[in-house]
C-alpha cells in the first residue's frame, strides 16, 4: 500500500483530468477514476510497476449516487505494493468498458460482476451470466435485491407463515 | 429371517381362532397332496414363494446398495470419507460408489442445491432404477441450512427424500447412522419411507401384467391391482 | 410412466449459456464433435462442467461452465453481523476453511486497527499450516484416484481422519471449525494437544515419501504426469493464477514470505516451485509443500510465545466466562457482542492471503454498521480455473483429466 505521498504521485502519473479522487486509510490506498478511461488508467498503472490484477469486485453503495462501483485491485510485485482503482456509475446507465482484452484475468470477475450487479462491461468477449442460471431475473447481489429464503419457523410466527397453519 | 409358530391358546378371538384353524387345515390338504390347480397355485404364491422371496429381496437390497458417485459440497467430502478405513462403510454393503445413475440405488444429496443445479439432480434422479433410495445430507439439503437466501432450493422441493442426516457437515458418523437406518427400512418394508411420508401410494413403478393366456407362474407378486398388492 | 409431450423450447434456450465452439463444424473429411462433460461427472471434482470441443482425441475447444454450487454466500454475509459472518464465509472453499476465515477476520482486523497478540498469531499459523496439509492429502488422494491410484486414496485419507481429530480436538468440529475470530483464535489449545500434533509431524514426513515411492515409480502415472500440458510463468501470470500452480511453472510468488501476515516472517521454510511447469511439476510442488508445512508447524510450536489467545478489546472480543460472573461491565460487553455484534469504522479493506491453491482476498466494505455492506472473496479456485483452456487446448482429452486434477479447483470456491 502506498502512503499518502506516493498515492498522489501515482495519481498525478495517471493525469489529473481522469483521477476524480483519492482515499488513503490505515488499510487502503484508492483512486476512483471516471469510467470511460479505465483501460488507460489500468495500462499507466502497469507502466509505474502495478503489473498484476488481482481481483475485480462489483459494489453497490445503495442510497448513494451513482450506486454501483466496480473495484479493480492492483498488485506490484516489484513494489509488494497494493492499490486500488475504482469506477462508479450510476443505475440507469452501468456501462464500463472491459478491460479483458489487456488483462485476460478480468474475464471471469467482470461477468460475476455482470450477473450479481448488472454492470455492462462493453468491449467483454462473452459477456453472460455466469454464475446464475442463464434465464433469471435480476442481479441478486444488489442491496435492493430481497435475500429470499424461506422464513424460520418459530413459536412466535408461526401462526403468520403461510403453508405451515394453512 | 426367522420362524415363528404360534401358539393356538394365544389367539384373542374365537374368529381367528377359526381362522388360524383353517389354515393349519390348508397347509394340511397340501402337505397331503390333496390341494390342486388354482387352488395349489394360490396357496404357494401366497404362503411360500412371495414372502419369503419378497423378504429374501429387501435383504439383498438393503446389505448392497450402490450409491451414486455425486457429491456437491463440503459434505461430499465427509461422504467420501465413508469408505476410507476409519468408518469403512463396506461392512454395510454400501461401499461400491457407481458412477452412472442407471446403477445406482442411491443417491445421496451431499451438500447445497443450488437453483441451477436443481433440475440437474431431478433428472439424475429420474434416470435411475426403481427402487431408488435418497439420503438428505447435511442441513443445506434438507433445509437450505444457514444460507438462507435466493440461490438454494431444499430437496424436498423437487424430489422425495428418505432420509434426512442434520449436521453442518455431517460427521461421517452420522451419515452412517442415516445409511443404517435407511437400511433397516429397507429390510422391514421398502414401501415404507418418502411413500408413506408423503402419502405418495400409487405411484410405484408397476410390472405389465402378463397377458391372460400366460402359462408361467408370476413368482414376484407384483403386477397385481391395488386392492391386491395392498 | 407418463409419456406426454414435453416442450423442449425453453430448455434449448437455457442452453444458450453454453459457448460452442467458432470453428466450423466439418473440416474436409474430419468433423468436430462437441462433448458435454459434468455437471454430474465423477472426473470433475464436483459440479463443474465443461463442454469440450473435439477433434478425434485433440482438444480444440473447452469452455467451463460453472454456477451449479452457487450459494449466494456474499449475499448471507451481508445480513449477519460481523462475527456471525464468519462461519457463512469458511464454507466458500470447503477444503480451506480456515484460510477463508483467516482472510475474512484479517480484513476485519485492519479495519478495526486492532492488534492481534503474538500467540494468537502463532496458533494460526499452526492451523493454517495443518489446514494446507489436510487440503493437500485430499486433493492427492482425489487426484490420484482420477488418474486410477486408488491405493493413494486410502493413504491420505488415513491421515486426513488424523488431522480432523486434531482439529476437532482444539475447536470441537471437524470441517468449518470458525476457529480463527476476530482479533485471534476462538479458544486456547487443549492440554495434550501440542504432544498430539508433535505425534502427526512426526511421521507425516515420512507418509509424504510413502505417497511419493506409490506414485513416482508407477509408469502409468508418469505417463500421464511428465510433459503434459506445460504453461509458461508468463501466460499463467496473465491470467491471474497463484498458488502451486504458478509456483510448478517456476515463478516464486508466496504471499507468506513475499507480503508476510500472522507472523510468518519468524519462520524458516522454502518454497517449492517446478522448471517444467507440466502436470508432474504441479505435483511435486504440493507434496513437497506437505513438507515445508510440517516444518513450519513445529516451528511454531516450538516457539509458541505465552499470552493471551485472543485481543483484550472487549469491544471485539468476548469476556472470558469467570469475568461475567463479577463484573457487571462484562456482562454488558458480552451481551452487546452477542445481539447486536461489534461496530465497524466505515472503510472499505482487501486482505489477501496465501491458501492452499492460491491467493485467497477478501474485499469488505463497511457502512459503519455492525454488518458488512459488502464481502467479496477473491477466490483462487475461480481465477485459476479460467487457465484451463489455456492449459489444455491442443492436448489429449484424457490429459484434460490429469490436468483438471492437479489444478484441484474446488468450485464451492469457484462458486461461493
Amino acid at each position: 500500500m502506498p502512503d499518502a505521498a506516493g498515492l498522489e504521485k501515482l495519481a498525478a502519473a495517471i493525469g489529473p483530468e481522469t483521477v476524480l479522487g483519492t482515499v488513503h486509510t490505515d488499510c487502503r490506498s484508492e483512486i476512483s477514476v471516471r469510467p470511460e478511461a479505465i483501460v488507460s488508467v489500468l495500462a499507466k498503472l502497469r507502466a509505474e510497476g502495478y503489473g498484476d490484477l488481482r481481483s475485480v469486485h462489483g459494489v453497490d453503495y445503495f442510497p448513494e449516487e451513482p450506486r454501483l462501483c466496480v473495484k479493480y485491485e492492483m498488485l506490484s510485485r516489484e513494489l509488494l505494493d497494493r492499490v486500488s482503482v475504482s469506477v462508479r456509475v450510476a443505475l440507469d446507465d452501468p456501462r464500463v468498458p472491459s478491460v479483458t482484452p489487456d488483462w485476460p484475468t478480468a474475464n471471469w470477475p467482470e461477468r460475476e460482476a455482470f450477473d450479481m450487479f448488472g454492470i455492462v462491461f462493453e468491449g467483454h468477449p462473452d459477456l453472460r451470466r455466469i454464475l446464475m442460471p442463464e434465464d433469471y431475473e435480476g442481479h441478486p447481489q444488489r442491496r435492493d435485491f430481497p435475500i429470499g429464503g424461506e422464513p424460520v419457523i418459530f413459536t412466535h410466527n408461526e401462526s403468520s407463515v403461510p403453508g405451515w397453519f394453512a | 429371517m426367522e420362524v415363528t409358530r404360534q401358539k393356538l391358546d394365544g389367539l384373542e378371538s374365537d374368529l381367528e381362532r377359526e381362522k388360524f384353524r383353517a389354515k393349519q387345515m390348508r397347509a394340511r390338504d397340501m402337505l397331503r397332496g390333496d390341494l390342486d390347480g388354482k387352488e395349489l397355485e394360490d396357496y404357494v404364491q401366497e404362503r411360500v414363494i412371495t414372502s419369503t422371496l419378497e423378504k429374501a429381496f429387501d435383504w439383498a437390497r438393503g446389505n448392497s446398495m450402490f450409491p451414486l458417485t455425486f457429491g456437491l459440497a463440503c459434505c461430499a467430502i465427509e461422504m467420501m470419507s465413508i469408505p476410507g478405513s476409519r468408518l469403512d462403510i463396506a461392512r454395510f454393503g454400501f461401499e461400491a460408489f457407481r458412477a452412472s445413475p442407471r446403477q445406482a440405488d442411491l443417491l445421496i444429496l451431499s451438500g447445497r442445491i443450488s437453483i441451477k443445479m436443481a433440475p440437474v439432480i431431478r433428472r439424475i434422479y429420474d434416470q435411475m432404477l426403481e427402487p431408488k433410495y435418497v439420503i438428505a445430507m447435511g442441513a443445506c439439503s434438507s433445509s437450505m441450512g444457514v444460507f438462507n437466501n435466493y440461490a438454494i432450493v431444499p430437496a424436498d422441493k423437487f424430489m422425495p427424500v428418505d432420509v434426512h442426516v442434520p449436521g453442518c457437515p455431517p460427521r461421517p458418523e452420522a451419515l452412517m447412522h442415516g445409511i443404517i437406518e435407511l437400511r433397516s427400512m429397507v429390510h422391514d418394508d421398502p414401501t415404507l419411507g418418502w411413500r408413506a411420508r408423503y402419502s405418495a401410494y400409487g405411484t410405484e413403478e408397476v410390472v405389465p401384467k402378463p397377458a391372460a393366456d400366460a402359462t408361467g407362474v408370476n413368482v414376484f407378486g407384483a403386477g397385481g391391482t391395488e386392492d391386491e398388492v395392498a | 410412466m407418463t409419456t406426454e409431450a414435453r416442450d423442449l423450447s425453453g430448455y434449448r434456450q437455457m442452453e444458450e449459456s453454453v459457448t460452442l465452439s467458432e470453428e466450423s463444424f466439418v473440416e474436409g473429411d474430419r468433423e468436430l464433435l462437441t462433448l458435454n462433460i459434468g455437471p454430474h461427472h465423477p472426473a470433475t471434482h464436483g459440479v463443474l462442467r465443461l463442454v469440450v470441443t473435439l477433434d478425434g482425441e485433440i482438444i480444440r475447444d473447452v469452455s467451463p461452465v460453472i454456477g451449479y454450487l452457487h450459494t449466494g454466500i456474499e449475499k448471507t454475509a451481508e445480513v449477519k453481523s460481523y462475527w456471525k459472518a464468519i462461519p457463512v464465509i469458511e464454507r466458500m472453499d470447503y477444503l480451506a476453511y480456515y484460510f477463508n476465515g483467516m482472510g475474512y477476520c484479517g480484513a476485519v482486523e485492519k479495519l478495526l486497527g486492532i492488534e492481534v497478540p503474538k500467540r494468537a498469531q502463532y496458533l494460526r499459523v499452526i492451523h493454517l499450516e495443518l489446514n494446507r496439509i489436510m487440503s493437500h492429502l485430499v486433493w492427492l488422494g482425489t487426484s490420484a484416484l482420477d488418474l486410477g491410484a486408488i491405493s493413494v486414496w486410502w493413504y491420505c485419507f488415513r491421515e486426513r481422519e488424523q488431522l480432523l481429530d486434531l482439529f476437532e480436538m482444539s475447536s470441537g468440529q471437524r470441517m468449518h471449525t470458525r476457529y480463527v475470530q476476530i482479533g485471534g483464535v476462538a479458544e486456547e489449545i487443549p492440554r495434550g494437544w501440542e504432544e498430539k500434533v508433535r505425534e502427526f509431524l512426526a511421521i507425516m514426513p515420512e507418509r509424504a515419501d510413502v505417497y511419493g515411492d506409490l506414485l513416482n515409480k508407477n509408469e502409468i502415472f508418469l505417463q500421464r504426469m511428465r510433459g503434459v500440458c506445460p504453461a509458461s510463468a508468463e501466460s499463467l501470470r496473465a491470467l491471474g493464477v497463484t498458488g502451486p500452480l504458478l509456483r510448478a511453472s517456476g515463478d516464486p510468488w508466496d504471499l507468506r514470505k513475499a507480503m508476510p501476515y500472522s507472523s510468518y516472517e519468524d519462520f524458516e521454510f522454502k518454497i517449492p516451485i517446478g522448471t517444467q511447469g507440466d502436470n508432474y511439476d504441479r505435483y511435486a510442488v504440493r507434496l513437497a509443500e506437505i513438507k515445508e508445512s510440517v516444518k513450519i508447524v513445529e516451528q511454531a510450536l516450538d516457539g509458541l510465545p505465552e499470552g493471551p489467545y485472543i485481543t483484550e478489546d472487549r469491544k471485539v472480543a468476548l469476556p472470558p466466562r469467570h469475568e461475567l460472573a463479577t463484573s457487571m461491565e462484562a456482562l454488558i460487553h458480552h451481551f452487546k457482542l452477542v445481539t447486536e455484534g461489534m461496530r465497524v469504522p466505515e472503510g472499505e479493506v482487501y486482505n489477501a492471503i496465501e491458501g492452499p491453491r492460491g491467493e485467497y482476498g477478501v474485499f469488505i466494505r463497511s457502512d459503519g454498521s455492525s454488518k458488512p455492506a459488502r464481502v467479496h472473496m477473491r477466490d483462487p479456485s475461480f481465477v485459476n480455473l479460467q487457465a484451463t483452456p489455456a492449459l489444455v487446448e491442443g492436448h489429449l482429452l484424457a490429459d484434460m483429466i490429469a490436468t483438471l486434477a492437479v489444478m484441484d479447483p474446488v468450485i464451492g470456491g469457484v462458486d461461493r
